[in-house]
């Protein structure tokens, strides 16, 4: 009886010890081009693209897990995946809960609004401005004076809501801007004002202390970028270079 | 009717998971519930409080939050008790599983209570003849009460059933693959919220209709020794 | 996982903050879905059948769906017509907190006309009979027998409504309101301490619970006094 508890127990847990040579990668599957779930039920995006050419590069095998957004660094840090590529900025913040890898591409951000409105970025007063909570957008939204900061769970929910009306203006990261803008639901819309250039990098996020994985992925960074598989990827969603 | 654009497989894929998660809840609800009505009966004042506890604290707090908790916070938990046993490295729930555990965490606070009421609803009498007869109390409690307990449980633990069904849409919140998760990502390729959740809505309500039925009958079957009264 | 008290403390004025938009979301929608339940109870139990299917068919989808398809579909999902954003209810609709509490109305209306439905068949035919003997109109008769009788007897079933309502209101939080839930998920979003902050977030959702149940507990035996006098057993009531 008893051994066949421990058997059970050891089935419906999974221990990072049984792993021991496969890299979880935790990303959120919401946030297109970067990471985006399909029709196969699937991660892709660029992100995805990236972390398997890395995964490639150090010889290991990769699992991906994906994660609603606010509750991503929780979930390295409990330990249900050991890194974290879903377009997550460097910022000082997050550098006291984690430890970051050099950078993998860099990155700006932009408002958009609908097209024909008339909106002066520098004077937002009483407007409501959305933005995807816990990120760096939602911080610069927050902090605009006499701005009604609205946060949400996904970038596509505050997509939905800037389609439907409810904010004025939406603070994005630019890239995945730019996409939006491309696609048939962005066609009215156009980014507006100065890019705001906040010199933002996005790393892959490694819990503290786990210096020997960090060293590994940086070194496989390195490596995609000279072998020309980073260009690869990199033309494959943006006609210009994002590193 | 409705145009999926591709994405009823998916969908199916998430019905099918809605229920695993469903099942595995009412599974582990039911033990707990059971459980919870023993030491909420038992006369050892400590089992009591414990108890009375766990329905209490289960039963004022959000299955959301409850939800959110057991996620993040077995995790590591788990990783330090593994540890005590010698392990080390990361131990954790599997998303399925830590859904499981969180409705049925919460479906066996209510359940407590409704199995505490069937069985006070047993006669003594019953309970004494049985020990008179030479029965041990387990005997007792397995072939005299709980077969008439059930009889008294089930319209209510029918009910907890339908709440539990409708609390597993909360599990997308920390991504497991359900239906209601399923719909967003079909809304975040589509763009069309109102299909994908009306579509689930009446999912959700075929599923309540299907275990309304099989409620009915559970009951014909818990009453089959009772004969039907006409009046 | 080292305990940290002091971001417990430090955040909770914010989580006090969102406790009263809470407070406001679930007392608005339990007040307005007293009142709105008593016609539908009342339709619930006609004796026609048309009139009897129309709340069927409304509670029953209320009552068969999560609460949170319910509110995107109600959010995110009517936003997807044209018509819905051009009609003249879309300043309210555009508005997360109005969607909010318009679902949360909705579904509590339909919780509580089938406890009241189902109170108002309770009511023991004697009772009937006897307005009716002495000449009683349908009306007065509703009013003054039918309806406190049937709030009596749901007494104890609509505190549950109460409660499930207080704690369904945490789903605000999933359309950008900052109720409590959703208060601590941005508290979590800046200091990584999801488990005290669900914590501290837990026992102010208890501490609510209890006064919820406390204040319905006098508000019962207010009530029902009529009862209380006959037997000394107090707790008969509760």
């Amino acid at each position: 009886m008893k051994s066949i508890l421990v058997g059970l127990l050891a089935m419906m847990l999974v221990s990072g010890n049984a792993l021991a040579d496969k890299i979880r990668i935790g990303t959120e599957g919401a946030y297109p081009p970067f990471n985006m779930i399909g029709k196969d039920g699937k991660p892709a995006g660029f992100d995805v693209d990236i972390a398997k050419a890395l995964c490639e590069k150090m010889g290991t095998d990769c699992a991906f897990v994906t994660q609603d957004w606010d509750g991503i660094i929780p979930g390295l840090l409990a330990g249900k995946y050991d890194a974290i590529v879903a377009s997550m900025s460097i910022t000082e913040e997050r550098m006291r809960a984690v430890d970051f890898t050099n950078k993998y591409y860099s990155n700006s951000l932009r408002f958009i609004v609908k097209k024909g409105t008339d909106i002066d970025t520098g004077n937002l007063k009483g407007m409501s401005v959305g933005a995807q909570r816990a990120t760096i957008a939602a911080n610069h939204a927050e902090s605009i004076e006499g701005a009604k900061a609205k946060l949400y769970d996904t970038q596509e929910n505050a997509y939905l809501d800037l389609s439907s009306g409810r904010i004025d203006v939406l603070v994005t990261d630019m890239l995945p801007g730019y996409d939006w803008l491309k696609s048939e639901q962005g066609q009215d819309y156009q980014f507006i004002g100065k890019t705001i250039d906040i010199d933002d990098k996005i790393g892959i996020a490694v819990r503290k202390g786990d210096g020997k994985l960090r060293d590994r992925l940086n070194k496989a960074i390195t490596e995609i970028i000279k072998d020309g598989t980073y260009a690869t990827i990199n033309s494959k969603y943006f006609p210009f270079s994002v590193y | 009717m409705f145009d999926l654009q591709g994405f009823g497989d998916q969908l199916l894929l998430g019905v099918w998971m809605t229920l695993r998660v469903a099942a595995g809840g009412l599974v582990m609800g039911l033990l707990l519930g059971l459980v919870g009505a023993g030491l909420k009966l038992s006369k050892s004042r400590i089992a009591y409080g414990i108890g009375a506890t766990y329905t209490t604290v289960i039963r004022g707090i959000p299955e959301l939050l409850v939800v959110l908790i057991i996620y993040f916070g077995s995790a590591g938990l788990l990783t330090k008790m593994a540890g005590w046993f010698g392990h080390d490295g990361y131990v954790e729930l599997s998303p399925l599983l830590a859904g499981i555990i969180a409705l049925g965490i919460a479906f066996g606070a209510y359940a407590t209570e409704v199995f505490r009421g069937a069985i006070q609803a047993i006669p003594e009498g019953q309970t004494e003849a049985a020990a008179a007869c030479g029965m041990s109390q387990w005997q007792t409690f397995f072939r005299i009460v709980l077969p008439q307990a059930w009889r008294v449980a089930i319209p209510g633990l029918g009910n907890l059933f339908q709440v539990l069904l409708k609390d597993t849409a909360l599990i997308s919140v920390v991504g497991l693959d359900e239906l209601m998760r399923k719909s967003q990502i079909a809304i975040s390729n589509t763009k069309e919220p109102f299909t994908f959740y009306f579509v689930a809505a009446l999912i959700y309500l075929s599923i309540t209709v299907i275990v309304m039925i099989g409620q009915r009958y559970a009951e014909n079957w818990a009453s089959r020794g009772v004969a039907r009264r006409t009046e | 996982m080292s305990w940290n008290w002091e971001v417990i403390f430090s955040s909770l004025p914010k989580l006090l903050e969102g406790t009263l938009l809470t407070l406001e979301l679930v007392v608005i929608s339990l007040l307005v879905g007293a009142v709105l339940s008593i016609p539908l109870a009342l339709m619930r139990t006609s004796a026609n059948p048309l009139i009897r299917g129309i709340p069927l068919g409304y509670t029953f989808f209320f009552r068969g769906t999560p609460l949170l398809v319910q509110l995107f579909l109600f959010y995110y999902g009517l936003a997807q017509f044209d018509a819905v954003r051009e009609s003249i209810f879309w300043p309210y609709l555009r508005e997360a907190y109005w969607c909010a509490l318009i679902v949360f109305t909705l579904n509590t209306t339909a919780y509580t006309t089938e406890i009241l439905r189902g109170a108002i068949q309770a009511v023991p035919n004697g009772e009937i009979e006897a307005a009716q003997s002495i000449g009683m109109s349908r009306a007065l008769m509703f009013r003054r027998i039918t309806l406190p009788l049937a709030y009596r007897i749901a007494l104890p079933a609509y505190s549950n409504e109460i409660i499930l309502m207080l704690k369904g209101s945490a789903l605000a939080s999933t359309i950008t309101l900052l109720d409590l839930t959703g208060m601590a998920r941005t508290i979590i979003a800046r200091t990584y301490m999801p488990i005290e902050i669900f914590f501290a977030a837990g026992c102010i959702y208890l501490l609510l619970t209890f006064i919820f149940v406390q204040l319905y507990r006098l508000f019962e035996r207010r009530m029902l006094r009529h009862q209380a006098a006959r037997t000394s057993d107090a707790s008969a009531t509760s």
